[in-house]
């Protein structure tokens, strides 16, 4: 298939729908509107059903009734709207529903703005709702990774049995890049059997449940979640690296705030500062191994972000104090620039 | 090559339509392209902008940060926020006909384009950003006049084939006017 | 000699955990028979809400789904949109669906959901203790109402039946009793006829089921039916709604 131009929100829909996701169940709310818009065009057309529900909470419990009836199901949001649905997504994690959550984030706290924003981080990776669990986080920096990793998210959604956040921002759900819709990997998933599609008189009822009263059940339940997670930590860890060995000063940085520290990078080699890079593409799990990578007499470590800063708790975990770590980060949908960046990046490898 | 362009003024003026154009023109010739809009309630009557890259290499950021290649502005607010945004040499097309100031650069390539009033000779008012559009392509060549209009048919609809030639005809008028430095008021 | 009674197919095997005089199981046995006669066990898949009845996953012999509290009408919309060949029922007592809920009731009812739901109303929350319901009659002592629900300060109780007969997609609706085995037999004709309306594809269908809960009540199982039977229908009147057949 040729390229198209396409809206991040609208190439999230057709991704999502080339992946054979054929239930989306949405709210309105600004800067994600086009993916439900889109939807309620698209999926009937794909002979599935866009329903807009009633409030967000709503919405990611349809996921969950959709997703525990064996479908292939999606729901998107943008900050407030992902708050409002933290409780369903650790009843899916509980209840180990396989479902695709779409975060397009905005500044915050509270309503915030509605402009781009990495604020989310700690939500994301730290779980959002009650409970021990974690969903993978794929945070894209374009629009091209955006629909690659839908499509991953729901193999890895049905593989591990898990929600899987894709952690979008404002920029990625507005802006248009050209696009290709891949045909999506072919790859063995298991079968379904746990699904509650009615028992036919043929077998006992499948329960899609998250309550475990007895508390030794639910510390084995947990257990095995654990176990999930481990398993993942280890396999499914994906980021983009580059000049660590001999990096005076490596910059950190995910999604489209990435985009913004390579052209400061590249500035700074043009101009002989060595500088590296690391983008974790999932920030759950986070790649910290690679951090062991970076030349040990680097000057520092630059975090950037469009936040205030959550990041920062896992380069520290990364880089287990061998280097200083410092921070460019802005707020509220207010856009690093590349000349500050640059001015950090000199600072730092100046030794100041 | 890589063109880095902000185009801005008021919401209905088709700023985000000539940008998307530009975008859809840039990927028909196999370039790597992105369009980045404002958006939000500020939009409804106010100001409204783009970013749009065409380059020959993979784009980096997708927001332009004061290395803006040429700017397209069709109202004062736009020009006093965005001015700054350009490289020094860069390429500064103003609708004059809503622009009744200067720019307060001197390091830039400025072109004050009366576009309403050409696009009235036309006869179709809603020209005027074609004309300015057509003034980038001919000073900076990003994408043919060819691609602009497969590209209006792709970003409007194939049922627009009916407007294209007076689009054809503003794109070129655009053009002429910044050829002739002369007749540029 | 002929079998002339038994445990309906539509239960499990499981000892219910619900209180002695509780008429959970009186209404779970209707719901229980009625999949089983209309023959749609096999088809049928639950949702046990949060509240007394949030184990009703262990007993209901059919694909069970727990949802959070108050969400059973959407988790509901999420299986049979995707699922319409299956028969999707929820079971809610007064604090899931009339409180914490309202708002997926009575979108579920508005969009004209092919579901069916069983609204036990005791007119208090049972599993925590016995705290006010909006259901709680006024005067009636709870332990958030030590003295008895005032008006002033929380309003009348709620009136779901009432409230969601003005929605045009609520096909059927109906308020019954469990409280004497005449109202027992009309309310099993009603949830019949509850599930007969998903069947049928009409729409939206609930039954309000007036229930005791003689542990929070403080009173005896068989006071609490009288208690019931005095209070509780003289607020709640026993009567259809709605109802699909008559359209």
């Amino acid at each position: 298939m040729s390229r198209v131009l396409m809206k991040g929100n609208e190439a999230i829909g057709a991704a999502a729908i080339k992946a054979g996701c054929r239930y989306f169940f949405g709210y309105p709310i600004t800067p994600q509107s086009e993916l439900p818009e889109y939807m309620s065009k698209a999926l009937p057309e794909a002979g599935g059903i866009f329903l807009q529900a009633e409030s967000e909470i709503a919405a990611i419990n349809m996921v969950y009734g959709a997703a525990g009836a064996g479908a292939r199901v999606m729901t998107g949001s943008s900050s407030p709207g992902i708050s409002l649905k933290q409780e369903g997504i650790t009843y899916c994690a509980g209840a180990e529903l396989p479902c695709v959550i779409v975060n397009v984030m905005r500044g915050g706290p509270g309503l915030g703005s509605i402009q781009p924003g990495q604020a989310d981080y700690f939500q994301s990776t730290r779980g959002g709702g009650n409970g021990d669990y974690r969903t993978i986080v794929y945070a894209p920096a374009s629009i091209q990774e955006t629909v690659d990793y839908v499509m991953e998210a729901f193999d890895k959604a049905d593989i591990y049995r898990m929600p899987v956040l894709i952690l979008a921002d404002g920029m990625i759900g507005q802006m248009m890049e050209a696009v290709e819709i891949k045909e999506p990997n072919k790859i063995d998933l298991p079968e379904k059997d746990w699904a509650t599609v009615g028992t036919k008189g043929k077998r006992k009822p499948n329960i899609i449940n998250s309550l475990y009263l007895d508390s030794e059940k639910l510390e084995q339940h947990n257990a095995n979640l654990q176990k999930k997670y481990n398993k993942i930590e280890a396999t499914e860890v994906q980021y983009e690296a580059f000049g660590l060995e001999d990096a005076e000063v490596v910059c950190v940085a995910y999604g489209t705030t990435s985009r913004i520290v390579k052209n400061a990078i590249k500035h700074c080699n043009d101009n002989g500062i060595k500088v590296g890079m690391i983008r974790p593409i999932t920030l759950w799990p986070y790649p910290y191994d690679v951090f062991k990578s970076i030349n040990p007499k680097a000057k520092g470590i630059l975090t950037v972000e469009m936040s205030a800063g959550q990041m920062i708790d896992d380069v520290r975990i990364a880089i287990e104090g061998r280097l200083p770590i410092y921070f460019n980060g802005r707020c509220g949908g207010m856009i690093p620039t590349p000349a500050s960046i640059v001015e950090d990046i000199k600072k730092i490898a100046g030794g100041k | 090559m890589e063109e880095k362009i902000i185009i801005a003024g008021f919401g209905g003026q088709g700023v985000m339509a000539i940008g998307k154009l530009l975008a859809y023109a840039g990927m028909i010739e196999e370039k790597n392209v992105s369009w980045l809009p404002s958006y939000g309630p500020e939009m409804r009557g106010g100001t409204a902008n783009c970013h749009v890259i065409i380059s020959e290499k993979l784009i980096g950021s997708p927001v332009i940060s004061k290395d803006a290649t040429a700017a397209i502005i069709m109202n004062l607010p736009s020009l006093r926020k965005f001015e700054n945004e350009l490289i020094p040499g860069g390429k500064l097309i103003i609708n004059k006909s809503l622009i009744d100031q200067e720019t307060m650069r001197q390091d830039v390539d400025v072109y004050y384009i009366p576009a309403n009033e050409i696009a009235a000779e036309l006869g179709n008012s809603k020209v005027s950003n074609m004309i300015l559009l057509g003034a980038y392509l001919e000073l900076t060549k990003a994408v043919s006049i060819e691609s602009a209009l497969e590209a209006f048919l792709k970003v409007f609809g194939e049922n627009k084939q009916n407007v294209i030639p007076l689009n054809r005809t503003a794109l070129l008028k655009g053009g002429e006017i910044v050829k002739e430095k002369s007749a540029i008021y | 000699m002929s079998i002339v009674y038994e445990r309906s197919k539509g239960l499990t095997d499981k000892d219910t955990h619900y209180c002695p005089g509780c008429t959970h199981g009186i209404i779970h046995k209707l719901v229980a028979e009625t999949l089983v006669e209309l023959n749609v066990l096999d088809d049928a898949i639950g949702i046990a809400p949060v509240g007394c009845s949030v184990l009703a996953y262990e007993y209901f012999n059919c694909d069970m789904q727990e949802a959070a509290h108050g969400r059973a009408p959407a988790v509901a919309t999420g299986i049979k949109r995707c699922r319409p060949q299956n028969i999707v029922f929820t079971y809610q007592g007064d604090g899931d669906l009339a409180s914490i809920g309202t708002a997926e009731i009575i979108h579920a009812a508005h969009r004209g959901e092919k579901i069916t739901t069983i609204f036990v109303n005791n007119a208090i929350y049972g599993m925590t203790g016995g705290q006010m319901a909006p259901t709680t009659l006024v005067g009636q002592k709870a332990t958030t109402a030590p003295f008895g629900r005032s008006e002033e300060l929380s309003g009348k109780p709620i009136k779901m039946a009432e409230l969601l007969a003005t929605i045009d997609g609520a096909n059927f609706i109906e308020r019954v009793a469990v409280n004497s085995p005449a109202n027992i037999r009309k309310a099993k004709k009603a949830i019949t006829k509850a599930f007969k309306c998903q069947i049928e594809g009409k729409g939206f269908s609930l039954v309000e089921v007036l229930s005791t809960c003689p542990t929070n009540w403080g009173y005896s199982p068989v006071k609490s039916l009288r208690w019931l039977e005095d209070n509780m229908i003289p607020y709640y009147p026993l009567q259809n709604f709605r109802n699909f057949e008559e359209v």
